[in-house]
């Protein structure tokens, strides 16, 4: 089987300048959404505290979030998580109060309508012993048990904001050097430019649908930044290659980019095909903690094919690369030899 | 030809044999186990207690099925979990004949179903977080200021005494935020002062201030100083959380240093977190009391109570008034040293107040006998009884038939009484362990079902090697699983994201290898031919592409926290086993698959289109 017979080469750099129209729009779409709508960003970062309760059966949602209201949580959210038998209860943190204490506080209120808390010991399915508090209705029935709480105090928050910021510009950082010694600056530049654009579009996205920025869609973030930079590096790899191939000498700069892209469109295609796979089977699979995750990673790869193509090579061609660059290069190699 | 020299060989099997090794621990599962550990710090884990446990097992007609001893705790292995239930109580009677004052806390716990052979040369499951296995995680923030503000009460105290001693007359001693000021005469006296604070501390720098008339003596603590402060308090802190952790009664607790002033506290299987925290935030523990002196301890006059003091192994009973001298917070140092006379002895060091109370204590009660009082889980043992043989302050020595191993031990008994400094919780996450089995099932689900959708792909579009990429895909599994089991790096959820996304990327390599190939022959390489170059030329193209996604890797680890760290680990090593397993084991398959056909006409590679052929 062979996906790809093509015959010629395809001449993408003839819409370059639609491409970039594009990518241009939807950059700054990203960037308007990213400042007027912000990102919805996780109790890791702001500081508060999240308490994921399941429930016997599927509770109604307003009652709690009115019970919680009425107990002076008036900025609680409540909303269900992964099925409707998962209640999220999220807090922000308040200065006057004892922080690590909220989540006990939440739950005895939600619990006290139906029932009261008792703490219950059991044991796992494999002998461990286990203690959980649980919820119990008037009738000595379970109501509801915490499955997961997360508290954050405000100043962890504020350290793992910086610290996320911090990754991401080392981590551009460490590409742009290491496209410098590896590659021409021009190359090292559209490769970043291409690349940051696509982050700022997964950002807008986040922005746009408001789905929830975690740490972990942050590691994702930064991994579809080291991802879709080999992607430019082995274009650009043909590129350089086809300049001084002798064969190709009669080509044009933009014909060169295309026969890059051309010889490399398979590759890129199937490989990026393959690791679609297998975060597509993360986000049927993988839950609503991996959910976010999987689909950060699924927006950075698609745009990850988009920008290395057609984004971060005609940069490279209005940056005004020639073939001249590549030659004498080799010259002056030579020279030092001897 | 595509045949690599047998040593090479020989070494890809052997690094496929060991990490076939290293994988298997995962594979057996667990089995229900019983953990013994001290739940007092004045009990120790050793032989002795081994053969107790063991002998208690056989008398009641239980066979465990091995046990496993390290220092902090026992585990004795059990076939079943209605032995399991059988053997703890049998153990819990055999330990603990009073079980409201526990020695031994005795818990169910789990492990690993590996053989001996497997243990024994290091290969143990993967170490799973608790996001995966369900518990409790504290970060706990230490207020270093509270710790730094306790010394230098102490050094106060002690610099009073000092020129008291010296007999040199000062104007006052004050601490103002993290300074000592000590007021003066004239410049002489301060020169004599300075020179004599000198000599005894060395943790000081000195400025000098005039104010009016008087002559100040500034002291701060150098940066040196400061720094073994914080280190004292945050050792001190975690061992006393250590003893408080143990009345808990959890199997495999974490309790470690995180940077320079947190700890963090991981509580395996513990949801009940009010409780948990409760225990955690306890304060003072340790009391000091003067012995009743005459009084009967079997029948206690009113005014008193008795506490158990352990002489040479025997509880012997102590009669000590009611009144409490001094509590465990006044206690600021607790070292092991040696007496004048070369005797074991703990040297200790209280607080200013604590110390002017001891003065006033001793001074009216010499040759009388005054015990220290350790309260674990609300029983007191008298940890020391000694008789007073001169008026002391904050500064004293206990000493008495202790050999070194037990002045170390009482050290930090007593040291353990009190948090050298208070503690917030900044962080905190309960996962229930039926969520953590939960994620565990998503994330295998999750690598499983994408790694058979690559490799049914693979099979299809490049038939033989395509094969031979999965194999290798396998391989790569393989060592990201026993490398992870051998540095028992904390296994995530998202690490487990980690490693289905270095699958999905690892492929890239082989997509590289095998379209190079084809290429080759495209352009009319013989097969023999187009294997060699494909490998050669596209390992270039491998290094570039997996240095970018290393950057990321060691950013993330460098940058990252909590959840961040786990994907980052699992990262960073799946991209050095895709390497490894893509160039490496995929040309030794390659090679023993065709390298040995002289005439080899076609190679399995999948249709090869030519666009002249049309």
């Amino acid at each position: 089987m062979e996906l790809f017979r093509i015959r010629k080469d395809i001449p993408f750099m003839r819409h370059a300048l639609i491409f970039n129209a594009i990518s241009l729009i939807t950059f700054l779409l990203a960037v308007f959404f990213l400042f007027y709508k912000g990102l919805h960003v996780s109790v890791e970062f702001t500081g508060g505290t999240e308490v994921q309760l399941t429930y016997v059966e599927a509770p109604q949602v307003e009652p709690l979030r009115e019970t919680l209201s009425k107990a002076g949580y008036i900025d609680a959210v409540v909303q269900t998580y992964g099925s409707s038998r998962d209640i999220m209860v999220r807090v922000p943190n308040k200065n006057n109060e004892n922080a690590s204490k909220v989540s006990a506080a939440v739950f005895n209120t939600l619990c006290s309508a139906p029932g009261v808390v008792r703490s219950t010991q059991s044991t796992g399915p494999k002998g461990e012993s286990l203690t959980k508090e649980t919820c119990f209705s008037a009738q000595n029935t379970e109501v509801a048990s915490i499955s997961r709480v997360e508290f954050v105090g405000p100043q962890v928050g504020k350290e793992l904001a910086t610290d996320g910021a911090m990754a991401m510009l080392m981590v551009i950082v460490g590409i742009v050097i290491y496209l410098a010694f590896r590659f021409e600056w021009r190359f090292a530049v559209s490769a970043i430019i291409a690349n940051l654009h696509d982050v700022v579009i997964i950002l807008g996205c986040f922005a746009f649908f408001q789905w929830e920025f975690s740490l972990p869609v942050l590691a994702a973030v930064l991994a579809v930044l080291g991802y879709s930079v080999n992607e430019s590096v082995i274009v650009f790899d043909r590129v350089r290659e086809t300049f001084r191939n002798s064969r190709m000498r009669g080509l044009s700069v933009p014909q060169v980019l295309d026969h890059a892209i051309t010889t490399t469109i398979s590759r890129t295609i199937i490989t990026h095909g393959c690791t679609q796979m297998m975060v597509l089977s993360m986000l049927l699979f993988g839950g609503p903690t991996l959910h976010y995750f999987a689909i950060a990673l699924t927006i950075g790869i698609c745009f990850g094919i988009y920008s290395s193509v057609l984004v971060a090579s005609p940069l490279v061609m209005w940056l005004g690369v020639s073939r001249e660059q590549f030659i004498k290069q080799k010259v002056e190699k030579e020279e030092a030899v001897v | 030809m595509n045949r690599y020299p047998l040593w090479k060989n020989l070494m890809i099997g052997l690094v496929l044999i060991v990490g076939l090794l290293y994988t298997l621990p995962n594979f057996y599962g667990e089995v229900p186990a019983v953990q013994i550990s001290a739940a007092r710090s004045t009990v120790k884990i050793d032989g002795a207690l081994e053969t107790r446990i063991l002998d208690a097992l056989s008398a009641a007609n239980i066979s465990p099925t091995g046990t496993v001893r390290d220092p902090g705790s026992l585990r004795v292995r059990l076939a079943n979990e209605d032995i399991q239930m059988k053997a703890r109580d049998v153990i819990e009677r055999a330990l603990n004949p009073d079980p409201q004052s526990p020695s031994y806390v005795v818990a169910l716990n789990l492990l690993s179903a590996s053989p001996q052979w497997l243990t024994s040369i290091g290969a143990l499951p993967m170490y799973l977080g608790l996001d995966l296995r369900g518990g409790v995680h504290f970060l706990l923030q230490i207020d270093m200021k509270g710790a730094i503000t306790k010394q230098l009460d102490v050094a106060t105290g002690d610099l009073r005494t000092l020129l008291r001693d010296k007999n040199i007359r000062h104007g006052g001693i004050s601490r103002d935020g993290e300074t000592l000021t000590v007021r003066l005469r004239d410049d002489a006296t301060r020169n004599q002062a300075r020179d004599a604070i000198r000599a005894s501390r060395s943790d000081f720098e000195y400025t000098e201030r005039n104010e009016g008339e008087d002559r100040l003596l500034i002291a701060t603590l150098s940066v040196q100083a400061r720094r073994t402060i914080q280190d004292d308090a945050v050792k001190q802190n975690i061992v006393t959380l250590h003893n408080r952790v143990n009345e808990l009664g959890v199997a495999e607790p974490v309790i470690q240093q995180q940077g320079a002033d947190r700890i963090v506290v991981q509580l395996p299987g513990v949801q009940d977190v009010s409780k948990a925290k409760d225990t955690i935030g306890r304060t003072a523990t340790l009391q000091v009391r003067m012995v009743a002196e005459g009084a009967n301890p079997l029948s206690p006059p009113a005014g008193t109570d008795v506490f158990p003091e352990n002489r040479s192994g025997q509880p012997f009973p102590v009669a000590v008034k009611k009144q409490v001298v001094l509590t465990g917070d006044r206690f600021v140092k607790a070292q092991s040293t040696f007496d004048n006379n070369q005797r074991p002895a703990i040297s200790v060091t209280l607080d200013a107040v604590g110390g002017r109370i001891m003065r006033d204590t001793t001074r009216e009660n010499i040759h009388k006998q005054m015990a220290i009082i350790l309260f674990e889980k609300n029983k007191g043992e008298a940890i020391s009884v000694a008789t007073i043989q001169g008026e002391f302050g904050n500064q004293f020595q206990i000493t008495g038939n202790f050999s070194t191993e037990e002045t170390n031990r009482l050290a930090i008994l007593i040291r353990s009484g009190s948090l050298a400094a208070p503690m917030d919780i900044i962080e905190e996450r309960t996962i229930g362990p039926s969520l953590g089995a939960e994620n565990i099932q998503k994330g295998f689900h999750s690598t499983l079902w994408g790694f058979l959708a690559i490799a049914a792909f693979m099979c299809v579009y490049y038939l033989i090697f395509g094969l031979i990429s999965t194999l290798a895909l396998g391989a790569n599994v393989l060592f990201l699983i026993a490398l992870l089991s051998l540095f028992q790096a904390t296994l995530t959820l998202p690490g487990i994201a980690a490693i289905a996304l270095a699958l999905g990327m690892a492929i890239d390599s082989n997509v590289l290898i095998n379209e190079r190939i084809r290429e080759e022959l495209r352009n009319g390489a013989t097969p023999q031919a187009a294997i060699a170059a494909g490998y050669e030329r596209a390992f270039d193209t491998i290094l570039d592409s997996n240095v970018t996604t290393l950057i990321v890797g060691i950013m993330l680890l460098a940058f990252g926290s909590g959840p961040v760290r786990g994907f980052a680990v699992v990262h960073c090593l799946g991209i050095l086993t895709s390497m490894f397993s893509a160039v490496f084991v995929s040309r030794m398959i390659t090679n023993f698959a065709y390298g040995h056909r002289r005439k080899l006409e076609k190679l399995a590679i999948g249709q090869i289109w030519r666009p002249s052929a049309e």
